[in-house]
């Protein structure tokens, strides 16, 4: 306690001169940092409290550079002379703190240090933070104000609440205030200390939090705690709205991924009919062609994940156009077996891309546009990569419902869907739209792999990790449904994110699962079914 | 006994069969061991794990072949049994563990834990982990196949969501908590009803007891498929509809025939386990179940021997590449898939039935 009253002494007495400090300081600096180097040449602590007070009403940048110096013991007193040095700490380089004149290097020897105590530690730190609090970085002066909301003290706010109005960052300025109110709750006056917990309330900043718990527990005064109760509570219900937004955006930004990877399915499984187990493995092809592309164009990371989208989706599509050209065709109507044929499919691209890559997984850089983080307030705060991820699997979808809904193409396909032998009839080269949707389907596929490299290992079983999910969305939205799709994915990843917590995420993901195949003995053609008046699809 | 006499394949099968069985355990442990004609303990192993493939390969051919169920889970099944196996050795290791507790496992020790897990209770007694290896499949196969099949989910559908049973499975094995050794699942066994396993002797009557089991679970089957109960599972593979609307109970058959192709899976994980002697959730992966489906494909469907066929070469194929050419097993798995799918609907069973005229 007695530490406490004497640092609060200090700041006062460091306050009351700092109004004046201007334009006494500069005149006689040189004089006193002489006084100052010899109150820490003493031995007595009391001189070194009145050394770090006059560094402290100094104010300029050499007198910070001096508590840094003794903070980080940095600083010594040559023992031929006790004048004070400082030494850089990289060079082992000593030069004198009062001219600035490098000394070149000394033996350890020849240097005395200068003990700290603890007190004398917190004064120094409470001294930058003053000092620090007009530095022109806004950065510097956050990182003050913050050293403030641990223990907001009177004095601090005192200092704080005429810099408020000049501050120009919106950040330290909303520190500013929480230190100015967290100080006036332990006020004498009771009006000031309620009008505090009112600007309080509703700030989701930690440290209020923490300081109203702290004030709870030490008031006797009835009535003040319960407003201060009340404050706590609408503070708690934010933190848990907020992280509720949190848990949907997780929810969302894993089930973007779950629609990506399984959109491209839900064409050749829903529009042909086709078992397409080779998906995954077009999706690691696509997750190949970006570190390929990363690799061709180091220089230029930013765009390279631009240009794998489309380069990936015409080497998926691609391979899957020869997959369909190769093996599929011959098995038009018998799923069980094109099933199996793309299976083995998956495997030979599997040990190809372990042959050709090594089996350990790539790394694949992440632009910088795209890393970082958005902070919306101190309870919530979403990294730009889900972000963007979200965003890129909605256009993907729109564009492919585009596709679907307004080419020629798109009508073929779905003609060719529902009624092959009529669209055939009709004047549909049916092949053709066959091989062009399976291109489609597959080339999504790449696409969603530019997107997943960017979320996890780029490995040879990356497809593997995703093939069952994306058969369980395809399942679970109704086969042959865009928007079917696009639900039972964005709902399977929110639903799997908020079991996460309280189940951990290996049970979430079982209990997903067994979600889903119970859902489909209750309703085998998913949540948006295909109509018709087939007995058997 | 028509069904039997009639069954040309079906009897040079056990013909085969039988003499592997009396052939294999003489040479091991009558021929000195210097002998050219000696056959290693290993191989004797080696063969007894093909075996109980066989019967795997078997159990999904029955299912496949027969009823028009792709099942991309029967691995689920036969690692229930193993598992099932597996617990009642890892009982029977005793005070012989590495931490030396009478009662609990050692992987239980390690995760601190003081007493069994009421669902390990009964494992020390053989006929119970006997029980236990039908009854979990089966119940297990009986419950999916209930909520199934009575709700009309077939085709792919079906294959699908047997996908993500067993993939469920091996995510919850996976786990500690399960408490079913997690990631190391259930190995260091010493014994099975007193003999030790590391014994030549024991080795051999293992092998002879999957044999067994191989050739009762083929008669089995056969017996089933000639029965009026095989045919209608054929008609319902070929037209589900139809045969529902002739007025056979459609469901009631699929699941009778499903069940025990499960608790026959069942039977073979539980013969595989003290023989390779470690079961993990490895066994649960997707990948082993789609798997035994080439294996069937590869031997021929809807002929049963085919079946066991297939098993033996495509895993005597995988067990001669993964030590010669390693790089080349999974090219070769996977051509196999297409080559078979594409140019070999009926296996290789169906070539040779072909080159005899017999198609």
């Amino acid at each position: 306690m007695l530490k406490h009253a004497c640092i609060t002494r200090s700041l006062g007495l460091l306050l009351a001169i700092l109004w004046m400090l201007p334009s006494v300081a500069s005149a006689d600096s040189s004089d006193s940092l002489n006084r100052v180097a010899e109150l820490l040449a003493s031995k007595r602590f009391n001189d070194k409290y009145q050394a770090v007070d006059l560094l402290a009403e100094q104010g300029d940048g050499k007198a910070r550079a001096w508590l840094d110096a003794l903070l980080n013991n940095r600083m010594f007193l040559l023992r031929k002379d006790k004048r004070v040095v400082i030494t850089d700490k990289a060079a082992g380089e000593v030069s004198d703190a009062t001219t600035g004149q490098s000394l070149g290097n000394l033996k350890k020897s020849a240097l005395k240090k200068i003990t700290l105590n603890n007190r004398m530690r917190v004064q120094i730190r409470a001294a930058l933070a003053v000092l620090d609090i007009r530095n022109p970085d806004p950065a510097k002066r956050l990182t003050a104000v913050e050293q403030m909301l641990d223990r907001p003290e009177k004095q601090h706010a005192e200092l704080l609440k005429p810099l408020v109005g000049q501050e120009t960052d919106a950040g330290v300025r909303e520190a500013m205030e929480i230190v100015i109110a967290l100080a006036g709750l332990s006020s004498d006056d009771k009006a000031e200390r309620i009008a505090s917990v009112e600007v309080l309330d509703g700030n989701l900043h930690p440290a209020v939090r923490n300081g109203l718990q702290r004030l709870l527990k030490d008031t006797k005064d009835a009535e003040f705690a319960s407003v201060i109760e009340q404050t706590l509570k609408g503070i708690q219900a934010k933190r848990d709205f907020y992280s509720f937004i949190e848990n949907l955006f997780f929810g969302l930004s894993l089930g973007s991924v779950l629609v990506l990877a399984a959109i491209g399915l839900a064409i050749t499984f829903g529009v042909m009919g086709v078992i397409n187990m080779a998906h995954g493995e077009l999706i690691m092809i696509g997750a190949y062609t970006t570190y390929v592309i990363q690799q061709l164009m180091p220089e230029y990371i930013g765009a390279s994940v631009l240009i794998a989208i489309p380069a990936a989706f015409l080497v998926s599509a691609l391979v899957g156009i020869a997959i369909e050209r190769g093996v599929i065709r011959f098995l038009y109507g018998r799923p069980l077996e094109t099933l199996l044929a793309t299976f083995g499919i998956s495997l030979i691209l599997q040990q190809a891309v372990r042959s050709i890559f090594s089996p350990l997984n790539r790394s694949v850089e992440t632009p910088s546009w795209m890393s970082g983080v958005l902070e919306i307030n101190s309870a919530l705060s979403l990294t730009y990569n889900r972000l963007y991820i979200i965003l890129f699997s909605l256009l993907v979808f729109a564009v492919l419902y585009l596709i679907l809904k307004k080419t020629t193409l798109g009508l073929q396909v779905r003609a060719v869907s529902q009624n092959r032998q009529m669209a055939r009839a009709m004047g549909v080269r049916s092949e053709w739209v066959d091989a062009m949707t399976f291109g489609l389907g597959s080339g999504i596929a790449g696409v969603a792999g530019v997107a997943l490299s960017q979320l996890t290992n780029v490995g040879p079983n990356l497809g593997q990790a995703y093939i069952i999910d994306s058969f369980m969305v395809v399942v679970f939205g109704g086969v042959g449904n865009l928007w079917g799709t696009l639900v039972s994915g964005m709902s399977l990843g929110v639903v799997n994110k908020f079991l996460e917590p309280w189940a951990g995420a290996v049970l979430a993901k079982i209990l997903v699962l067994i979600f889903i195949i119970l859902f489909v003995q209750k309703w085998p053609r998913g949540l948006f079914p295909q109509k018709g008046r087939a007995a058997e699809g | 006994m028509k069904w039997l006499t009639s069954d040309r394949g079906g009897l040079v099968f056990l013909g085969l069969l039988v003499a592997l069985t009396v052939i294999v355990p003489v040479l091991n442990l009558a021929v000195p061991e210097g002998s050219a004609l000696h056959v290693s303990t290993y191989t004797v192993t080696l063969l007894g794990k093909y075996l109980a493939y066989a019967l795997l390969a078997m159990a999904v051919d029955l299912a496949w072949g027969y009823l028009g169920i792709l099942s991309l889970g029967h691995g689920a099944f036969f690692a229930l049994g193993g598992y099932a196996m597996g617990m009642y050795l890892m009982r029977q290791i005793g005070e012989r563990g590495v931490y030396g507790n009478p009662e609990l496992p050692d992987f239980m020790v390690f995760l601190n834990w003081d007493s069994l897990p009421w669902f390990w209770y009964g494992f020390d007694m053989f006929w119970f982990a006997a029980l236990m290896v039908l009854l979990v499949p089966g119940l297990l196969a009986f419950v999916f196949g209930w909520l199934a099949f009575r709700s009309r989910v077939t085709g792919v559908y079906l294959s699908i969501i047997t996908q993500a049973l067993t993939y469920a499975l091996m995510l919850a094995f996976f786990r500690n908590e399960m408490g079913f050794g997690g990631n190391n699942g259930l190995t260091d066994f010493k014994d099975i009803l007193g003999f030790n396993l590391q014994d030549d002797s024991t080795r051999v009557g293992l092998f002879v007891a999957t044999a067994l089991f191989l050739a009762l679970g083929y008669l089995a089957c056969r017996a089933i498929v000639s029965s009026r109960l095989g045919r209608v599972a054929v008609a319902i593979r070929d037209a589900e509809n139809r045969t529902r609307f002739v007025g056979y109970r459609v469901e009631r058959v699929k699941l009778a025939v499903f069940t025990f192709s499960a608790v026959l899976a069942g039977i073979a994980g539980a013969l595989y386990v003290p023989q390779v002697g470690i079961i993990n959730p490895g066994e649960f992966a997707p990948l082993n179940s789609i798997e035994i489906v080439i294996w069937v494909a590869v031997g021929g469907r809807a002929t049963l021997y085919g079946a066991a066929l297939g098993a033996f070469m495509v895993n005597y194929g995988k067990s001669y590449l993964t030590a010669a050419l390693p790089e080349v097993w999974l090219f070769a798995l996977g051509a196999m898939f297409v080559l078979v799918t594409v140019f070999l609907p009926r296996g290789v069973v169906g070539l040779l039935k072909r080159s005899k005229g017999e198609g």
